[in-house]
């Protein structure tokens, strides 16, 4: 497949392997935080881990929207489902998030529910011009990249004058939620961290707010970003870059997915943006605890189309399961394998946190693709 | 069937009729269809008798059984229908044990307002993959459920076959060091649907590969007659029938991502659909496991047939306490093909 392939090449992987061991002699660390689920998934799916260092460890970020979705969001959702009677309409990977009371959205919809999985928010737009007499609410969630379309579904909302759409904003901010992770909020602090000596910084939503955004992030907290593509020689070729600037002493912003990222991102996505959301003060991430100025609301412009208003949702924070180790894991304090419950009572069948759900979760992606490596060593369950 | 004018009176109208409850009632409503529609379409002695059951002589050897249920959506879809994929179903379900099918059973669910012209499409499709596997429809039965009980329709096929002495193909008979070999491309039939479900729609030249395998499963036995195991990767693709292999012999296998066929469109649709190929269903496709001595000729057998043009050996079976199914990745690392969580893709066949 042209212009996909060429970033998964073998030979050209072990090419970049060769000479990240070379560079990151075995005598240092490199703790190096890919901030994005779509990197973690991507080097469980290809293997990037066999192919580097001992000295290099990949510590894996809170960049999975639906990981870092707080229970009483989905809660929230569940409610308008149920309680209010809407269509509502969500991406799919929230579906087997699980909410309080053991429910999810998946079990809300055989309960009876109506909700549906869609694949962009403009197909929420059309069940809502389709089905005049109900209320359809989507659920957005995602950082900067999903952001976009759901505003111009907004827009279009309100250019066609829609009376029975909505929206329940759960859109992040990816530099915000940067600096909570190395300067975690106090209610967190306890729960362990890491030291951090430079970012995998993302793919898709780095199209959209450009390098520029990073620049600051990069001076303040003297830490190396590479911006890289999601392709697995990507990341390869971003932990040199990191590698490079760490044995040289800079702290810089890279950029090695210039194929799609520049400085000023897309102004276009980014106007769109900032007519129709604005920052809220303060916003809960799992694992994060409320991080301020890390999240957007519906502007009041546009509010008639903001189901918060809607339908007057009262947000309350819901602890998550007490042995769940989703929040450590989410800062990148602790590994998957760490958590007790991890591949016992937490399964991809049964899970108890969202970072088991998520394709782009780390212990999701631990399970599905690199269980062999634990148990390499260990004798068979039976 | 000029002779059943004087009983009904009109014939059906499949141009414009639908489904009516009385189709399903027993009564002449139901004999109608079934004289003008299914007798006419399937056309073979048994069926002709207009019994509820079909008698046939049992052979030598062991017989081979094997049902299925067609719940597709949407009904027809680039390179196939339900008709035919209920045929190809149960025939190759019946072949994956080295047998010959010989007969099918069919039933039919179908939802009133129905039409009829789609329903004579299907069922004329159906005749059609019937023939060109030389099976025989011998025995039917039709049901109707009122608007929105349904979806058009449900069609279970059931199939009998007879399997040659000497031939003892089991899913738990791998062994460490045997050779895993595939029959061709993954994932066409699942990106085919996926490309024509309303929402999500999406231009791709990509068809099923729906297809009757027994006839590539015939060569096979007859040059390797100690096949170890056999199965058609549908739901869940490769991925789970690997899986259902390392479960059921108790071992592992390690596959090479490097060896197994994908097409460039498939790909392609993958990819932006965030879905793995691995697990992508497959209807013309099938997994074989063999001793290492009997790959080169197993997979020559295979290479002959225009079905298994091009079949691969794609891994070796392993001796793994925790079954695990592990792939060398293209780029040169290592990964588990877990089984699949969740469901990918609903109703798919």
């Amino acid at each position: 497949m042209k212009y996909v392939d060429e970033f998964r090449d073998g030979s050209l992987a072990r090419l970049i392997a060769d000479r990240i061991r070379r560079e990151a002699p075995a005598d240092r660390r490199y703790n190096l935080m890919e901030f994005c689920g779509g990197h973690t998934h991507a080097i469980s799916r290809y293997g990037v881990a066999d192919l580097l260092p001992a000295s290099v460890d990949m510590i894996h970020g809170p960049g999975c929207p639906v990981c870092v979705l707080p229970i009483g969001r989905i809660d929230n959702a569940i409610a308008l489902a149920k309680e209010q009677g809407v269509i509502l309409c969500t991406y799919a990977d929230t579906m087997r998030v699980p909410a309080s009371n053991g429910v999810s959205l998946s079990r809300a919809k055989a309960q009876g529910a109506d909700i549906r999985m869609v694949y962009s928010a403009a197909d929420a737009l059309r069940i809502a011009q389709e089905t005049a007499a109900r209320e359809v609410v989507f659920f957005a969630i995602g950082f900067e990249t999903t952001t976009p379309p759901t505003a111009v579904v907004i827009r279009e909302a309100d250019r066609l004058g829609l009376g029975n759409f909505s929206v329940f904003c759960n859109h992040v901010v990816t530099p915000a939620a940067m600096s909570a992770i190395l300067e975690p909020p106090p209610q967190v602090r306890d729960g362990g961290s890491v030291w951090i000596d430079g970012f995998v910084g993302p793919a898709h939503v780095s199209c959209v707010i450009g390098s520029r955004p990073y620049e600051y992030f990069a001076r303040t907290y003297q830490r190396p970003i590479v911006i890289a593509g999601f392709e697995p020689l990507d990341v390869m070729q971003a932990v040199l870059m990191l590698v490079r600037q760490l044995n040289e002493g800079r702290h810089e912003v890279e950029n090695e997915y210039a194929r799609a990222v520049t400085r000023e991102g897309n102004l276009t996505a980014q106007q769109l943006v900032a007519e129709v959301f604005e920052l809220r003060s303060s916003f809960e991430w799992r694992g994060l605890g409320e991080v301020p100025d890390s999240a957007l609301a519906i502007r009041q412009r546009f509010a008639r189309f903001d189901a918060e208003r809607r339908y007057g949702i009262v947000y309350r924070p819901v602890p998550d399961n007490r042995v769940c180790e989703c929040g450590a894991i989410l800062r990148g304090a602790r590994k998957p394998v760490e958590c007790k419950v991890f591949g016992t009572v937490c399964t991809p069948e049964n899970p108890l946190g969202s970072c088991m759900v998520s394709s782009e979760g780390a212990c999701a992606a631990y399970y599905t693709y690199g269980r062999f490596r634990l148990k390499a060593a260990a004798p068979a369950a039976v | 069937m000029s002779q059943t004018k004087g009983i009904y009176g009109r014939r059906l109208d499949f141009r414009q009729g639908r489904i009516e409850m009385a189709h399903g009632a027993g009564g002449r409503a139901m004999a109608q269809l079934i004289d003008e529609l299914f007798v006419a379409a399937f056309d073979n002695e048994w069926l002709r008798l207009l019994n509820d059951q079909a008698r046939f002589a049992v052979r030598a050897g062991r017989m081979v059984m094997a049902t299925d249920s067609h719940v597709v959506s949407p009904l027809f879809f680039p390179g196939g229908d339900i008709g035919s994929l209920s045929v190809h179903g149960t025939v190759n379900d019946v072949a994956m044990s080295g047998a010959r099918p010989l007969y099918l059973a069919a039933s039919f669910i179908l939802e009133e307002g129905f039409p009829l012209a789609d329903l004579k499409r299907i069922v004329e499709s159906m005749a059609a993959a019937a023939r060109t596997a030389e099976v025989a429809v011998v025995t039917g039965d039709t049901k109707v459920v009122e608007r929105g009980k349904g979806d058009g329709v449900f069609i279970t096929t059931t199939g009998v076959g007879v399997v040659p002495e000497g031939v003892e193909i089991s899913a738990e008979r791998a062994q460490p060091g045997d050779a895993v070999i595939l029959s061709g491309t993954i994932g066409d039939h699942g990106v085919a649907i996926m490309s024509f479900r309303e929402n999500l729609s999406f231009e791709t030249s990509i068809r099923s590969d729906t297809a009757s395998l027994h006839g590539l499963v015939a060569a096979m036995v007859q040059k390797v007659p100690g096949i170890h195991c056999l199965r058609d990767p549908t739901r869940g693709g490769l991925a789970t029938t690997l899986n259902e292999f390392a479960r059921q012999s108790r071992v592992g296998i390690r596959i090479a991502e490097r060896a197994i066929p994908v097409q460039p469109e498939v790909s392609a649709a993958c990819e932006f659909l965030g879905l793995d190929p691995l697990y992508v269903a497959n209807e013309g496709k099938l997994v074989a496991i063999c001793t290492a001595q009997d790959a080169p000729a197993l997979l020559e057998a295979m290479r002959a047939h225009p079905l298994g043009r091009d079949a691969a050996v794609i891994g070796v079976v392993t001796e793994d306490p925790h079954q695990f199914v592990q792939m060398q990745t293209s780029l040169g690392g290592s990964r588990m093909v877990d089984w699949l969580t969740g469901e990918q893709l609903p109703r798919i066949c």
